[in-house]
This record gives structure tokens, sequence and C-alpha cells, in this order.
């Protein structure tokens, strides 16, 4: 006999369903006056903010084309100097006026999702080699039974891209493009393909 | 192992074997919205075991009363008083404090209050359905709210969600954010639910089942569930992170 590991085991996923609004997003769905305003909302960006503001666009996308009107989605990401404001980033103080996470549900009628924030810089991979600048997102929504972690990189950093460890174990090399946000001056434009021939990449993390 | 000096270790790689897989054709939504392909493993960077912190001094104070947070000064909620209580653990058994927990639910007639809900059954003009709380440093939660009735939705001819609370949960790191739901003990719809059923192992549909708990059921007020919630454990840092060249 050895002895047991004891571990417990994470709670089953279960899917956001057609009315997370009601409990992540109530103002937007027009319940007011509980919350003052929707966590997550609005800019994540203050004036003090460092570094270059842009507008992150997109929408999730079904295997029919169409646009998912009731996902939402979460986006964490590093400051301008790659920092992460969290109790778990040992390497130095992140910027106190940029908290890194926000919130945004999908347009009931367009199905877009809007961040305001600013470009992150570059973060570390594990074995001290630099990734690319990138934001990670995570997406739910009615009958998607498990969140889907995927990551946005910036089409106007082709070089870091080039080198990007995470980019660089996509053995299937024309999948690379679903996971970098095409930029026109200051708006990057993200469509999340839930399927079908550019069906983006999603992470096991 | 306490949560007083930060963590920054990887976390336990995540058992996909009793959550649900995204194609699940007995409900019928995840058909066009499941990715086909396999997803691209990623042992955890920076990006992924850091995560926002959120403090109680953004929660008011009726935030966690769903009986009285939308009702009108001096009326409450109609339905079955109920307390939902529990601790958010991590897998090693550790009490996740400052972890955010957001839930929704249905009124006890079965019906949201949402824009797009369309079931028949009344709403209560005293009931929002929703609050949120933050852990304390045991990552112990509890919640004043009304018992949700189950209600018909469209997916086949004649298929009823049993009676459940949505619970979103923000832990320490985004890569053990969960969104998930809660039952309770002795519905007979839990078994016949497709939404429940999109799980493959009872054993892990049972963690999602909130007994009954009559030690904290205040007498002649409110009766109380306990429901735990486990987030994704994660490793020690002694030999995590290694310095380039180590």
């Amino acid at each position: 006999m050895v002895q047991p590991l004891n571990y417990l085991k994470e709670s089953p996923s279960q899917t956001a369903g057609p009315y997370v609004h009601i409990g992540c997003t109530p103002n937007f769905t027009g319940i007011h006056g509980v919350y003052e305003t929707d966590l997550g909302s609005g800019p994540l960006c203050n004036d003090k903010t460092r570094g270059e503001r842009i507008t992150i666009r997109g929408r999730v996308i079904d295997g029919s084309g169409t646009p998912l009107r009731d996902a939402l989605v979460e986006i964490w990401q590093a400051d301008a100097d790659g920092y992460y404001n969290s109790p778990s980033e040992t390497r130095g103080k992140a910027d106190p006026n940029f908290f890194g996470w926000g919130r945004c549900p999908a347009d009931m009628a367009t199905g877009e999702f809007v961040f305001e924030t600013i470009k992150p810089g570059r973060v570390p991979f594990n074995d001290g080699r630099l990734m690319a600048p990138h934001v990670t997102l995570w997406i739910v929504a009615r009958g998607i039974n498990i969140g889907l972690h995927t990551r946005m990189y910036f089409s106007d950093e082709e070089a870091a891209n080039a080198e990007d460890p995470v980019l660089n174990r996509i053995e299937h090399r024309v999948r690379v493009p679903t996971l970098i946000g095409k930029r026109e001056g200051n708006t990057v434009t993200f469509d999340i393909y839930l399927q079908g021939e550019n069906e983006t990449v999603f992470f096991d993390i | 192992m306490k949560n007083a000096l930060p963590e920054t270790g990887g976390f336990f790689a995540r058992d996909r074997a009793m959550h649900p897989p995204a194609l699940t054709p007995g409900y019928k939504t995840s058909v066009l919205r499941s990715p086909q392909r396999a997803l691209i493993s990623l042992e955890g960077t920076k990006s992924e075991v850091t995560g926002p912190v959120f403090g109680h001094n953004m929660i008011n104070e009726f935030d966690n009363d769903l009986i009285v947070n939308y009702a009108k000064p001096g009326e409450m909620a109609i339905g079955q008083r109920i307390l939902v209580h529990g601790r958010v653990l991590d897998e090693r058994g550790v009490g996740v404090a400052g972890a955010l927990v957001e839930f929704w639910q249905a009124n006890a007639g079965g019906r949201y209050r949402h824009k797009k809900e369309t079931y028949l059954a009344a709403l209560d003009p005293n009931f929002g359905g929703f609050g949120r709380c933050v852990t304390d440093e045991n990552g112990y939660y509890w919640f004043r709210t009304i018992k949700p009735g189950p209600y018909p939705w469209p997916n086949g001819v004649n298929d009823w969600r049993p009676a459940h609370i949505h619970f979103s949960i923000f832990g320490h790191g985004f890569a053990q954010r969960l969104i998930t739901q809660m039952y309770f003990e002795g519905d007979p719809l839990i078994w016949i639910c497709p939404i429940v059923k999109t799980i493959p192992d009872e054993e892990a549909i049972k963690r999602l089942v909130a007994p009954l708990d009559m030690n904290n059921t205040i007498p002649m007020d409110m009766r109380a569930y306990k429901f735990d919630i486990v987030l994704r454990g994660r490793r020690s840092t002694f030999f995590e992170n290694r310095k380039e060249g180590n």
C-alpha cells in the first residue's frame, strides 16, 4: 500500500447559458440599481496609464458563419512594460493605473465586443525567452460547455511573433494567423472562429 | 501551504475527462459552437498563472442578499428562503482567499429577468436574480436567496432544467477561471437534463449537487444548502520558473 494522494478534483464546468449577463453584466441587460457599473466594463486604461492606446474589436463566430450575440469575452493582459497587475507577478511592480482585466458582452444586435486598452509589453516565457506582445482571452456563451482560452497577438509585431515560443509550438503553420489581430491605425480586429476552415487556435492551459 | 505569500507555481493539468467535451449533440446549441480541432497544450506562462484581484471594498452591503438586493424598501422576493454557503478550495484542499464569486438564477417560478427570456411564468418585481461576494481568508462565501424554480427550455420538445444557480468564479490565476452550476439535492430533473448530461462522469455531476445542510439551517427562517467549489490546484514554486541556463 502507498499513502493516498488525497487531492480534490476540480468542479466540472457547465455552460454560462443564455442569461450570463444577469450575473456578470446586469446593467447591460437593463437591470439597474444593484451594481453601479458592470464589472470590467469601460476602458481598461485611464489618463495616467502608460502605453499606446488601442481599441480591440472582434466577434465570436459559429460554424455557420453567424456571430454569437450572447457571448461574453474577458481579456487579461500585461501593462506597457510587460508586467501583470497581480500578486503572482514577482518580477516587478505593474503600472498602478492599469488593472489589466476587462469583460465585454457581445452586442445583442451585431455580436461585436470592444475593449479600449493599451498595447501590452513583452512577457518572458518560462525559460526566459520573450513572448511577443499578446492579450489572453476567455470566451463563454450558451452552447460553449467549458470556457475557451485563446490569445491575440499583433500584426505589427512580425519580428516578435516570428520568435514567439507559443506561436512556434503550433505545428500547423496555416493556423498561426488565427491568433493575429489585424492592426489598422489604433484599431486591432480579432474575430474568433469556433469552427470551420479558420477555426481559431484554442489552448489547454 | 498558506496563501500569505504570493504563489507563482503552474497549475495542475486540467482533467478534461470529467469536464464536458465541446461537442455534445444532446445539447443542440453546442453543435455549431464547439471547436473541432484539438486544443494546443500550453503549460502556464505568466499570462495564465497571474490574475486580477477583486477587493472586498467593491462589494456592496446587500450584494449577497438576493432576497432584498432588488426589492422595494420594506419588501422581499417571493419564494423559499435559503442560505447557500460553502468554500472555494483548490485541488490541494487549500481555501482560496479573495476569490470573486458571482451568481445568477431564475426566480421561484423559473423565470429569469432578461431581455431575451420568453417563459410565461411571472416575473417577481422584487427579485433581480443575481449577486456576488468575495471569499474570506479561508475561502468561505455565503449568500441568501430564494430557491429557483425549474423551467422548460427549447432544446428537445419537452426539456426542463432542474432548479439551479449559475456560478462564475475567479481564483488567483486566469487559468482557474470557471463557470459552473449548482443543483439541489433530491431534484429528479438533474438526471434527465441535457446540459447536466454534457458532463460524462456521474461522480463529477454529484460534485455539483448541493446537499441540504440542516446544521446551518436557521430555525423558523431559512434552510441551508452547502456548496463547495474546487478550482485547479497549483504547484509549489521552488523549482519553477528557472532562470535561463539553470
